[in-house]
């Protein structure tokens, strides 16, 4: 399928763009911690979309866009599981896990 | 409008619409399955890339791993009948204002810009040579990254339990 004739690389740059920024508005706006890891995939998952978009349309004759989607999603399970490792910790230090009441190291 | 233009049209539709859901969503179980939707559809995104290997993982990893641990902590973190609190105005405005003014700034840089595609011949995006490549250690292998990958996922595993333990006093 030659996919360059019917969807232009922009398409996808610009679809890429606004779910990172809506994933960057969604940690910044919300003040649960799980949500805003919640956010954060949604970054990963933009930044995924490049990456792929790119080997796909520019540079099909390697795999390097392909392999760094790759060791992203790695990474990013690793994260989310010592993320929600420290968000259970949170919750079982300070019995909730809002942004906003968890300021022990507050001065 | 043909076959590929209109699917990309309602896989991107998908995603943009489910990804704001997810982050406006006040009921938090709800925000994590507007979240899968998302990560389903980019898989979507992924097959018609002609990336196979990658849609698999994409499904299997996200949909089937992060999305089902991020369940399990809200279930054992909040109650499941009550809403968040929104988003107060000032949070809204800063965030909405952030998020608007990249929109607008990288898609300007982006659509000005013209990208030249390689010349050179595609190679195949098949299993057989996913996995040659991942082993190699030539030009083009990526068995470095393999290896470091997969110390960092036992790192992270013990790490993980490390944490959550219960502390003995």
């Amino acid at each position: 399928m030659n996919l360059q004739a019917e969807i232009p690389l922009d398409y996808m740059i610009v679809l890429s763009t606004i779910v990172f920024f809506v994933g960057l508005m969604g940690v910044l706006i919300r003040r649960n911690l799980i949500t805003m890891l919640m956010g954060i995939e949604l970054m990963l998952n933009a930044v995924n979309i490049n990456f792929v978009a790119f080997n796909h349309y520019l540079f099909p004759n390697r795999l390097e866009g392909h392999f760094f989607a790759l060791i992203v999603m790695a990474i990013a399970a690793a994260e989310a599981a010592i993320a929600i490792a420290l968000i259970i910790n949170i919750y079982r230090q300070f019995n909730t896990v809002s942004v906003d009441d968890v300021d022990e190291l507050k001065f | 409008m043909t076959g590929p233009k209109i699917i990309f049209f309602i896989l991107a539709a998908a995603i943009v619409v489910f990804s704001i859901l997810s982050i406006f969503s006040r009921r938090i179980l709800r925000a994590a399955i507007y979240l899968l939707f998302v990560l389903v559809a980019m898989a979507g995104l992924y097959y018609m890339m002609n990336f196979q290997f990658l849609a698999a993982v994409q499904l299997m990893l996200y949909a089937g791993g992060i999305v089902v641990l991020i369940i399990f902590s809200i279930l054992l973190t909040s109650q499941i009948d009550s809403k968040l609190q929104a988003p107060s105005g000032s949070h809204l405005l800063a965030g909405g204002l952030t998020a608007i003014a990249g929109i607008a700034l990288s898609a300007s840089t982006i659509l000005e810009f013209t990208f030249k595609p390689s010349t050179e011949t595609a190679v195949g995006t098949d299993m057989r040579t996913i996995g040659l490549q991942l082993m190699d250690t030539g030009v083009h292998g990526y068995a470095l990254p393999f290896e470091v990958i997969s110390v960092l996922l036992l790192a992270a595993l013990v790490g993980s339990i490390f944490i959550a333990q219960k502390k003995k006093v």
